[in-house]
């Protein structure tokens, strides 16, 4: 059991889902309440890294990032390391592909509250700020949930973007799924094994405890279930 | 304080609107329309959820909107109603209450939502959420949450309309005792010409985002100002007659074979031609020997339950009258029918 590979990817799900559900709130209210030009190209946008093979946004993170682009260099300037084969850039690749899988649920649970509450919230004299935490968070609860849970799911499992961007340097970009690969790559089909039933389990109990969480705070009035 | 709401608002966006509205403090006006007239997109712009193109709106001497002003909801102290309550479902009935008054310490918010469950009879379900309320106690609770902060004004988008008869009899008494003690106008929207008879004290007619007349309910019903006016108030004898001789205040209108006296300020050249309404409760079927009486063949029958509506065509002439009978005499297609007019219920259309 490669034990370094599970912290990392443990860590690199965590770290994931503190910087991008934040970010994840504001746009997914932002896209469920506000009408503007070009809001289907911006929610298209959002939603490319569900199609594009994870390779294709691994490459370009790679060009775009390596040591040859302008970026990289700037980078390398003022952080002093690359992000390319480093956790940083493994951790910038995670967020970029896992957006729509953060944003879509949170839309949905911000536009499941109806206007009408919406509507009587304002004209209790709430401020945007206090029908946010008083009405709206409580209300979308549920697809904020599902956002945190399948955004660390898919952390967890996510490979071709993680090979392309990390590598696979032990404690720095080697996430369990890569680790899981090398095992197979040496024939060590035993220790592959039991990593993969370790995740399959781990993978399984967070669906079910995410399921019940959702459920109960459903039943407390929310509007959306996973 | 005067409390008095004028607005003059015109909208081309999303469809055009064009009204002019006051409402007096302690007055209950109904805005009354078909589905799509425009009428809760008045009660938004009163409430500042959505704004005019141009116009004002000013309650009392505050201006709430106008070309400089453009005050959120946030500022200007509305009770409103949604139509579908708008009640937050995560809370219970007395924290949807307590919503409104969030600038009061805790227990100040506690006490006075208790007073206003109380003031709609619902102190025993305070703890409940709205999902456990019927429809008529959630209403009464966005009332009660409405209220509770004090509004400058009431707004209530079809407060009855998702609810069954008897609830809304019962919240019909209880609007009108709330009413009797408070001194802010109260808006309500509604289609239900009814409802608007028995609760408001002037109604407002909406239609394709135009307010055709504003009165008493007596004075749209009995008075209209024109034909779209007689249409919406279920009116349903209409009619545009020719005008045989017009002396004094009197004119004679030719009505198939028969003349009709009826009064009238409105000078017309014989010839020309009047277009009048009558409410049915002014039509009675008499017998046909009667002197005053007009005559006319049933064209149509149509039973409405313990009524029913007979369309009869006058004798030589193409206006069918609509008389209610009662069900239980007997009817035939083209039978021969004799029925009195009541000239005085005669409203002759404003020509224009």
């Amino acid at each position: 059991m490669d034990w370094t590979a599970l912290w990392l990817s443990l860590k690199l799900g965590a770290m994931t889902i503190l910087v991008l559900i934040p970010v994840a709130l504001f746009t997914a209210r932002f896209l469920a309440y506000r009408r503007f030009v070009g809001k289907p190209v911006a929610e298209a946008l959002l939603a490319v890294p569900l199609v594009l093979p994870p390779t294709v946004v691994g490459y370009y993170l790679l060009v775009g990032l390596g040591n040859q682009s302008w970026l990289g260099q700037w980078l390398m300037q003022t952080t002093g390391h690359f992000l390319v084969f480093h956790f940083s850039g493994l951790l910038l690749a995670s967020i970029i592909v896992n957006i729509p899988f953060a944003v879509q649920p949170i839309q949905r649970g911000f536009e499941a509250i109806p206007q009408d509450v919406r509507d009587a919230a304002a004209c209790c004299g709430m401020s945007s700020l206090r029908m946010l935490f008083t009405v709206e968070l409580p209300l979308a609860w549920p697809g904020i949930v599902t956002a945190i849970v399948l955004t660390f799911a898919h952390t967890l499992g996510e490979f071709g973007v993680v090979l392309m961007v990390g590598g696979s340097l032990p404690g720095e970009t080697k996430t369990i799924a890569i680790s899981i690969y090398d095992r197979v790559q040496a024939l060590d089909f035993a220790a592959a094994g039991n990593m993969s039933l370790m995740l399959l389990v781990f993978s399984v109990v967070v669906l079910a405890l995410a399921n019940s969480l959702s459920r109960k705070f459903g039943r407390r009035g929310g509007y959306h279930e996973l | 304080m005067n409390y008095e709401l004028r607005l003059k608002a015109t909208l081309q966006q999303p469809f055009a609107l064009q009204a002019e509205l006051q409402c007096g403090e302690g007055e209950l006006l109904a805005l009354l329309g078909p589905s799509g007239s425009g009428k809760s997109t008045v009660l938004r712009l009163i409430a500042g959820l959505q704004y005019p193109q141009s116009g004002s709106i000013e309650l009392g001497s505050n201006v709430w909107f106008d070309q400089r002003v453009r005050l959120a909801p946030q500022q200007r102290r509305v009770g409103y109603v949604p139509q579908n309550y708008g009640l937050f479902p995560h809370m219970s009935a007395l924290d949807n209450v307590c919503a409104g008054l969030h600038h009061l310490p805790r227990h100040e918010q506690t006490r006075q939502a208790r007073k206003w469950l109380e003031r709609v009879h619902l102190s025993d379900y305070s703890k409940r959420k709205p999902a456990e309320l019927s429809g008529g106690q959630q209403q009464r609770v966005a009332l009660a949450r409405a209220l509770a902060a004090e509004p400058s004004i009431l707004l209530l988008d079809e407060p009855f309309s998702a609810l069954d008869s008897i609830t809304r009899e019962s919240l019909y008494v209880q609007l009108a005792e709330l009413k009797a003690g408070l001194k802010i106008p109260i808006i309500m929207v509604t289609h239900d010409l009814n409802e608007a008879s028995m609760l408001a004290d002037r109604v407002a007619l909406i239609d394709n985002g135009r307010i055709l007349q504003v009165g008493s309910p007596a004075n749209v019903t009995r008075q209209p100002v024109s034909r779209r006016v007689a249409e919406l108030v279920g009116l349903h004898n209409i009619f545009r007659s020719e005008v045989v001789v017009q002396d004094n205040a009197m004119v004679t209108l030719k009505l198939g074979r028969h003349l009709l006296k009826v009064p009238t300020k409105q000078a017309v050249l014989p010839g020309g031609y009047l277009e009048w309404v009558l409410p049915t409760d002014a039509l009675e079927i008499t017998t046909q020997d009667e002197i005053a009486a007009l005559h006319g063949f049933v064209s149509n029958i149509l039973r409405l339950g313990n009524l029913v509506r007979l369309f009869v065509r006058v004798d030589g002439g193409t206006e069918v009258f609509q008389l209610q009978a009662a069900s239980h005499h007997h009817f035939e297609l083209d039978q021969p029918l004799a029925f009195k007019l009541d000239v005085s219920k005669v409203h002759i259309l404003p020509m224009v």
